[in-house]
């Protein structure tokens, strides 16, 4: 188990030096520089630009600002931004929160959604409630999240009025206003994120969960007289859910990535609009960090995915 | 009076030469209503004059949250680290400069006492220095006094290049000395007639503190405290700040103007979208103020019916032109294309260049595109007025423009397109993709199939285009079309920077990678004569008079195709009074804003 836990850690190492040489090259190679608004400022001459370019190190060659970024990351210094002259640490830090509640809590809706529906869906097939169960779920991941989120914004903010769409980090109120604001401004990311991903979710819960049904060991347990919900729990349900954890870590780094186009549409402050703002300024520290981290997460998360598998069915041993 | 007069009568009233008032009192003498004639030129997207702003709260405070919401956001509050508006403005809450730049383009004095004037001797007779007389009794948000030694400070620090401000090129080459503790003089190296650059407006002007900047004037400038923390003079003070989406102030209790600021927090929402920025301001009013709202004018009308709020639109020279380049786009030389060792095949051609001016039916473009948001122009200087031409006028005449290219010997082929000694009118006309672009691309494109010239339309991603990238062939810059349309902006009232861009020694070519600032290459030693007579007349007058003729030159030659000067619009929520100006931070009257009580 030690064993195969140092093997993987060390495969993971090379992948990540790739990963990081290939998004640095992309980004070096992608038109724009962060200094194009000044540069198309009648007002400011030209050599302002070249300047700032020069001083950031913008005009060395791809290979020696790469290496520059990457003695400093092993550093533990993630550079700053050329936007914003913070360091990306700092700036990554402060969109974390925000990220961590409205994403996390989506993920929560998801599972709440996913797991009573898919096992019902899955218990009953094509019954009527597995038929409405099927064509909502298919609806909700046919969707792309920029048109419900339109869709509720239409409907709550501007019919209703009853949610604000624009997402705020400083709300004023103190107390009870201040909680009941905060869970007001996030019901609609929430919701379309949560939703989608539910969605998404459903489907694999019904799948797994149809497979189990139908295993001797489940006839088994009916024919011992078991009452049904111990049997959909303790028999059905538990087996059906090893496939899902699986998925469910490996879509975790997710929540860390943000979810840039609701994030876009509501304004949330996130680790998503972080990364698109970046990319529209090029930015390359930001996009650097935001994407490395990304990358780090997926990884962790892959082996975090394996060794549950191993925890949950005891038939499967790691060399 | 038929229709042709009464559309001539509301052009004379766009251009400035006819008053508002004497347009309605003749309308009124053939028996419309006052009410109805003013209608008339809205419709035509003349806008009301501004009435002068006046601030009415009796006392500082008491109003509560204003809600302001960028769709750009701001990252940076260090104003000599600005790049963009959004920085300036997020700056501006609580930076002040010493005057400011007020609609019209007159300066309004800040944390100046008063305003360098010639008749009072503080602008020198021979144009090398300004005397600014500070203001006492000003105070940092953290109680210490603002002083000459401040005003020196700042030129030191953003004059060093270490120090990488962007607000280098206004300080570099100036001089500043402290005359006492509440006067400086600024030092030029040469006569200068614009002399409002250094300490004036958001984009250069804002101060910062000595006593907190001095430890980080150079190299180590960006570890400086108050770089993420600011200590200003402004109306508000620092409350909090998350780079790329919020800043918040609250209420400067000792604020050096009486009674404000109105307010007791401000925030500055930034990220999202114009569209929505729009409707959060017009439609649902959750904020009370949205910044640059660049929507279709049909939707604003849309979401203005929601009730919340109006836009309010705001005089700028920004024009959004047709440039025609001089050289040719499809011959390398020295391994460049439209290199100014070319000559452009055909748009050298009087007869053609004319043919084209009469094919773009700005008309059209106004109301069909941009309604209220964008003004049909001959000029490429439009505002402040005292620069605008009353030489010119435009036309749309597709019979004048085929009259005109069958005199000049172009005669149409055998698929219709025009040709002289082999040489076919095709052009490739490209511009950034921007819907309202495209569409105006179309109409200009349908004119020109009627009066037999083919025209291919290129539309280039806006991060591509508007990149200074040297790699890339596609950049406004390098210019390897033949016909290119985009907005050039004018950032101060005053057209010496802005007129740069059609000097020789501008050229945009392979041997200043680019930079410089004439795309179209057109050289012409009277227009620089002209310059550089402007760049030295100390009389304003004379100068004005300078920059009209230069503005007729290159109307007239049709180096470029004027089309519409785009104003600033910006939703303002109902109740809300704002003073905005074109020509300064959106911010630079915060101290005035206040709510309707």
């Amino acid at each position: 188990m030690f064993n195969y836990l140092v093997r993987r850690v060390l495969i993971a190492l090379p992948s990540l030096l790739g990963i990081s040489v290939i998004l640095f090259t992309v980004l070096a190679l992608a038109p724009g520089d962060p200094f194009s608004e000044l540069a198309n400022d009648p007002s400011i001459p030209p050599a302002v630009a070249a300047a700032l370019r020069h001083k950031f190190g913008l005009d060395d060659p791809i290979y020696l600002r790469y290496f520059h970024w990457l003695v400093a990351m092993l550093h533990g210094d993630w550079g700053y931004s050329f936007a914003s002259r913070v360091d990306v640490s700092t700036l990554i830090m402060q969109r974390l929160p925000t990220t961590l509640y409205v994403l996390g809590a989506s993920q929560i809706l998801a599972l709440c959604v996913a797991l009573p529906v898919g096992v019902y869906a899955g218990v009953r097939p094509y019954s009527l409630g597995d038929q409405i169960a099927s064509t909502l779920a298919l609806i909700g991941f046919s969707i792309p999240t920029f048109f419900t989120g339109l869709v509720l914004i239409l409907i709550f903010s501007i019919w209703l009025d009853w949610l604000p769409f624009v997402y705020r980090t400083d709300i004023s109120a103190t107390g009870f206003a201040w909680y009941w604001a905060y869970i007001k401004e996030a019901i609609m990311p929430v919701a379309v994120l949560g939703l989608f991903q539910g969605a998404v979710w459903t489907r694999f819960v019904r799948a797994s969960v149809l497979d189990v049904v139908r295993l001797d060991y489940v006839t088994t347990a009916r024919a011992k007289g078991l009452a049904e919900h111990t049997v959909v729990l303790k028999h059905i349900t538990r087996n059906a859910l090893i496939p899902v954890v699986t998925l469910v870590a490996l879509s975790m780094p997710i929540v860390f990535g943000g979810a840039v186009v609701t994030e876009q549409i509501f304004r949330v402050p996130g680790i998503g609009s972080l990364l698109i703002s970046a990319i529209l300024n090029n930015d390359t520290p930001v996009i650097m960090g935001v994407t490395f981290i990304f990358s780090c997460l997926v990884i962790v998360f892959n082996l975090v995915a394996d060794l549950l598998y191993g925890w949950l069915d005891p038939r499967i041993s790691y060399r | 009076m038929d229709e042709t007069q009464l559309r001539a009568m509301i052009g004379k009233v766009r251009a400035g030469r006819l008053s508002r008032r004497a347009f309605v009192r003749r309308m009124v003498g053939l028996g419309l209503t006052a009410p109805f004639a003013g209608l008339m030129l809205a419709q035509e997207g003349v806008a009301a004059e501004p009435a002068p702003f006046v601030y009415k709260p009796t006392k500082a405070g008491g109003g509560g949250t204003l809600r302001t919401l960028w769709w750009e956001a701001p990252t940076l509050l260090n104003p000599h680290f600005a790049v963009g508006t959004k920085d300036q403005d997020g700056s501006r809450i609580f930076y002040e400069p010493l005057a400011g730049w007020d609609p019209d383009g007159n300066l309004v004095p800040v944390l100046a006492a008063e305003i360098p004037d010639a008749t009072k001797g503080t602008v020198s007779a021979d144009g090398r220095s300004v005397t600014w007389k500070l203001k006492q009794g000003v105070k940092w948000h953290d109680g210490q006094p603002f002083t000459a030694d401040d005003c020196v400070f700042n030129w030191q620090y953003a004059a060093d290049p270490a120090t990488a401000a962007t607000s280098i090129g206004t300080y570099k080459d100036i001089k500043v000395e402290k005359v006492d503790d509440y006067t400086i003089k600024v030092l030029f190296p040469k006569p200068t007639p614009f002399w409002a650059t250094a300490f004036v407006g958001a984009q250069f002007g804002q101060i910062i503190p000595k006593h907190l900047f001095e430890k980080y004037k150079g190299g180590n400038s960006r570890d400086a405290p108050g770089n993420l923390v600011p200590v200003g003079t402004g109306p508000y003070m620092f409350a909090d700040f998350k780079p790329g989406d919020l800043v918040r102030g609250k209420r400067n209790p000792n604020y050096h103007m009486p009674n404000r600021p109105y307010f007791d927090l401000i925030d500055m929402k930034g990220g999202g979208e114009a569209v929505s920025a729009a409707r959060a301001v017009l439609q649902t009013g959750e904020y009370d103020f949205a910044w640059n709202l660049q929507v279709e004018d049909e939707i604003l009308k849309r979401l203005e019916q929601g009730g919340h709020g109006h836009i309010l639109i705001t005089p700028t020279g920004n024009i959004e032109h047709i440039e025609l380049n001089q050289t040719d786009p499809s011959k390398t030389v020295d391994g460049q294309r439209s290199s100014i060792k070319t000559t452009h095949p055909f748009l050298t051609d009087p007869a053609v260049k004319e043919a084209f001016n009469l094919l773009v039916d700005r008309a059209s473009v106004q109301q069909y595109i941009y309604g209220r948001t964008g003004v049909a122009t001959a000029n490429f200087i439009n505002n402040p007025k005292r620069f605008r031409s009353p030489n010119t006028h435009y036309e749309f005449n597709v019979q004048k423009a085929i009259a005109l290219l069958d005199k000049g010997g172009w005669k149409p082929g055998a698929d219709g397109i025009r040709e002289k000694n082999g040489v076919k009118l095709k052009v490739v006309f490209q511009t950034s993709v921007n819907a309202p672009r495209q569409k105006n691309q179309e109409i200009i494109k349908e004119a020109c199939q009627k009066a037999g010239i083919a025209m291919e339309l290129k539309a280039i991603l806006a991060s591509v285009f508007f990149s200074s990238d040297i790699g890339n062939p596609d950049t406004y810059r390098k210019f390897y079309t033949d016909l290119q349309m985009f907005t050039t902006v004018m950032g101060q009232p005053d057209p010496q920077e802005f007129m740069r861009q059609f000097l020789s020694t501008e050229v945009a070519q392979r041997e200043n990678k680019w930079q410089g600032r004439n795309t179209t290459r057109w050289r012409n030693p009277e227009y620089d004569a002209l310059f550089d007579a402007a760049e030295n007349e100390l009389d304003p007058v004379k100068r004005a008079g300078l920059f009209i003729k230069m503005n007729d030159m290159v109307v007239n030659d049709v180096v470029i195709i004027p089309e519409i000067y785009r104003p600033v619009v910006s939703g303002v929520g109902t109740g809300l009074n704002v003073w905005i100006s074109g020509w300064d931070s959106n911010f630079w009257a915060l101290q005035d804003w206040y709510r309707n009580a």
